[in-house]
């Protein structure tokens, strides 16, 4: 008996041992590098040449230099064609899996593994010339073969719901190893655009297994590691047909908390935010010299939606009379601190239909008051059901009280996100006023189909949408711009703002594709600085 | 002791069989459906329908969870519903790395707990005792995910002297993987060490008061080295009770401190599974969760039995 408690002591010594030397040995070489006198937060000249000679030493010299960029929402996969997840084109297209066209910084569609394409006038016929010399990293090469593989799996295979946006094309022919043409059952504007996304993605036929865990593409990066939970190591392809990218290694890391996205840059861990999450942490940034605030545009558009199956909502006065109630200036200071952009309807500034309607039914809390009056809507009570997302709460609680002002009593019920708010707002439609930021781009789209969860049915917006993906571009634009104007007039929803797209940056890095546009983060684009 | 023994392995696995029953049931009623998460704004009834087939949530209940169940004593938990892979092996990597944090938090609080406790004990009702009780107090009162965004704002933002968070496996990098985990550590074992040494400081306290102490003191021995070959040695017996126990109460902590931390443990899987709706890893983890904890109780009331002769001739 004696010796098992001998055995257990033995231990406990053993282990304030261990504990004593791993203390010293981690916390020893940062105390001789860097001296608490950091403390004070000033700069000090010394102190930060030591910290850059560090970084290179460390980085494997001249040539090299890793990057490390913090991203918010973590891909459950590798495989978009199963999982709808934003973080999963994020990472992968372009940088991986490369498509035959994408969308530039200025939104303008412009080809990758197209050289070159062409359209019947009719828009039903596709030419892509590909780039030659281009092989997959399984070794394969890529030729019009792939291109045809690729569609047709996305028509088979794909499980997400933008995999019926390639329903449209009826045949792919493959011309010549360099040449496929692409015909689809019916014109369509937006079928090119949407080959920008990732279904647009190229495969080859025999880079399909297990591609939750392996991604086999064209691009200028290969997946190294896909650590769940944490981080997807890329490094750069060697054999890549394009311009090599400037950043040899790039980690893309997961933070599950957006504080600790913030906090990992202000440690020095990362050299990039890709998103910020927490924009009332900003000011660390701002006041400090190390970081520069870059401000950009993106395509999400924050919501206030009116559920028209309800009849609260049937009268165009009540909802013009909600609209006219709405500073929207103090909501987006409350909500993203000022960031962001006005928007008088559901298109953001970067597509080429744009139109300032931000002076249709503005701020001005009488005039509600008078149409409510009249539409006999004195004492409203709304049922509305917010996404317990800090953007959406903060968003829904400034709203609330100017609804108040002017006799509205909407009550804030907060939902978990997604879970909760997917399953009772928008799949039941269970709710008269809700808020969400719609990131998918020309989501405009969705006034058109009366079973969106806002249940807009307005025929005429309807046939202006469908007219315009039929017809030629001049018309499609035409539409759109209608379309923007009919449902802000309509007041078929309010919307608030467009959300801004903020990043983080140190001196390290430069070109950051400020613009979020298409759904990837372009890793093709950054500089070393 | 045998029948001791077999009455307590069947309370564990009558408290498993339990334990698996209330987390199936607590996770079914919890609103939202997998299959729409999956599938996100895009979703159409028909796709929804689809996944849910797929998924097999489509079935009664009880039919679901004798399908989970009875997969659990071979190790099969199932497959994500997110992912598609495996649960098992995915539980066994985030453990591992929970299980390295566990461990260098109860290390730390060791290294607080048994000087601390033992110095408050021996300066017992003097102003240096009083002192430390309230210091140990002080640290009970702290919650861990407060200590971690402390550390935190302190050590990795103001001072940069460690990282604020994330994980490399100790295989690829030895040094950065003590760097990264010391401030968790801390986080974790400062208020468990706290909580420990108020233990510590009532079993000497007691010790002290023995016979054999004061046996040892006449023989000649110093009061010091009297407490060290005498004392520790029975102080140690309850000490280790409540270290089992606590090691449960530090594998639930971990869970908040991964979170601040961004560690990808059980913690962070957890987490996850839940906003996902990914509820057969959900049940996984609990599952583990539990098993562990009643597994320590197990084993400490096993040998608590085997250390202490005095309560092995009582059963």
């Amino acid at each position: 008996m004696a010796r098992s408690v001998r055995t257990i002591l033995i231990g406990l010594a053993f282990a304030l041992v261990l504990a004593a030397c791993d203390a010293g040995d981690t916390v020893d070489p940062d105390e001789a590098t860097d001296p608490v006198d950091d403390v004070d937060g000033e700069p000090d000249e010394d102190d930060t040449d030591d910290d850059v000679d560090e970084d290179e030493v460390a980085d494997d010299g001249e040539d090299v230099a890793g990057l490390s960029i913090g991203f918010a929402a973590e891909p459950a996969s590798l495989d978009f064609s199963t999982d709808d997840g934003a973080a999963i084109p994020e990472a992968l297209l372009v940088n991986v899996y490369e498509p035959l066209v994408k969308i530039d910084q200025e939104g303008e569609i412009v080809p990758v593994l197209a050289e070159s394409y062409e359209v019947s006038d009719d828009n039903t016929v596709y030419d892509f010339y590909l780039e030659e010399g281009v092989t997959f990293s399984n070794g394969d090469p890529f030729d019009a073969d792939a291109v045809a593989f690729s569609i047709e799996r996305v028509q088979q295979d794909w499980t997400i719901g933008l995999a019926s946006q390639m329903d449209i094309v009826e045949d792919v022919e493959v011309v010549d190893d360099l040449h496929a043409r692409v015909t689809l059952a019916e014109p369509s504007n937006n079928w090119l655009f949407s080959m920008t996304t990732r279904i647009g993605a190229m495969f080859s036929p025999d880079g399909v297994d297990g591609l939750d865990e392996q991604a086999i593409g064209t691009g200028p990066y290969l997946v190294d590691d896909f650590a769940r939970g944490d981080r997807i190591d890329l490094v750069r392809n060697d054999d890549y047909w394009g311009e090599a990218p400037d950043f040899n290694d790039v980690t893309l890391r997961y933070f599950g908390d957006p504080n600790a996205l913030n906090n990992a840059m202000l440690a020095d861990d990362i050299d990039l935010i890709g998103t910020v999450q927490a924009p009332e942490g900003l000011s660390q940034f701002e006041d400090d010299d190390r970081f520069e605030v870059i401000e950009g545009t993106s395509e999400g558009q924050v919501v206030l939606s009116f559920n028209h199956d309800r009849e609260v909502f049937e009268d165009q006065r009540v909802r013009q009379a909600i609209r006219q109630a709405i500073d929207r200036e103090s909501v987006m200071e409350t909500s993203w601190g000022g960031y962001g952009e006005l928007i008088g309807s559901m298109v953001p500034p970067t597509d080429p239909w744009y139109e300032d309607l931000t002076d249709v039914h503005p701020y001005d809390p009488e005039a509600a008051e008078a149409l409510l009056e009249e539409a006999g809507a004195g004492d409203l009570e709304l049922d509305f059901r917010v996404p317990n997302l800090p953007y959406a709460v903060n968003a829904a609680q400034t709203v609330q009280s100017q609804l108040a002002a002017v006799g509205i009593d909407a009550e804030i019920d907060l939902l978990e996100f997604p879970a909760v708010w997917l399953d009772e707002v928008f799949t039941e439609g269970d709710y008269d006023m809700s808020v969400i930021n719609h990131v998918e781009p020309r989501d405009i789209a969705q006034y058109g189909n009366p079973d969106f969860y806002w249940a807009y049915d307005n025929p005429e917006v309807q046939d202006l949408l469908e007219e315009a993906d039929r017809g030629d571009e001049e018309t499609f634009a035409e539409n759109y711009r209608e379309v923007a104007r009919i449902i802000s007039e309509d007041a078929a929803s309010d919307w608030l703002f467009l959300a801004p797209n903020l990043m983080v940056a140190n001196e390290r890095v430069g070109g950051v594709p400020e613009n979020n546009v298409g759904e990837m983060f372009d890793l093709t684009v950054l500089e070393r600085t | 002791m045998l029948v001791q023994l077999t009455k307590r392995t069947l309370l564990l696995l009558a408290s498993l069989v339990l334990a698996s029953v209330l987390v199936f049931w607590f996770l079914s009623v919890l609103p939202g459906d997998p299959a729409q998460v999956a599938l996100g704004t895009g979703a159409t009834p028909e796709a929804v329908a689809e996944m849910q087939e797929r998924f097999g949530t489509d079935r009664p209940l009880t039919v679901q969870y004798l399908d989970w169940v009875s997969g659990l004593p071979v190790g099969d938990f199932g497959v994500s519903y997110v992912t598609g892979a495996t649960i098992g092996p995915l539980i066994v990597d985030r453990l591992m790395v929970s299980l390295w944090l566990v461990g260098a938090g109860m290390l730390v609080a060791l290294v607080i707990a048994v000087p601390l406790g033992t110095l408050s004990a021996v300066h017992h009702r003097r102003p240096l005792g009083t002192v430390l009780a309230g210091v140990s107090q002080v640290g009970i009162a702290i919650p861990n995910f407060l200590a971690g965004i402390l550390l935190i704002g302190l050590v990795a933002v103001s001072w940069r002297l460690l990282p604020a968070g994330g994980w490399v496996p100790p295989a690829q990098d030895p040094v950065e993987f003590l760097r990264r985990l010391l401030l968790p550590a801390l986080a974790l074992g400062i208020i468990e060490g706290a909580v420990l040494a108020r233990y510590v400081r009532s079993t000497v306290l007691n010790v002290l008061r023995e016979d054999f102490l004061r046996t040892a003191r006449a023989k000649g021995l110093t009061p010091a080295r009297a407490l060290v070959r005498h004392g520790l040695r029975n102080a140690a017996v309850p000490v280790v009770t409540i270290l089992g126990l606590q090691l449960a109460v530090l594998l639930v902590g971990a869970v908040v401190v991964e979170r601040v931390f961004v560690i990808p443990g059980l913690g962070s899987l957890l987490l996850d599974g839940v906003a996902n709706r990914d509820l057969l890893l959900v049940q996984g983890v609990v599952m583990v969760l539990v098993l562990a904890v009643l597994l320590l109780n197990y084993l400490v009331d096993v040998l608590y039995t085997a250390l202490d002769p005095r309560l092995r001739a009582a059963a």
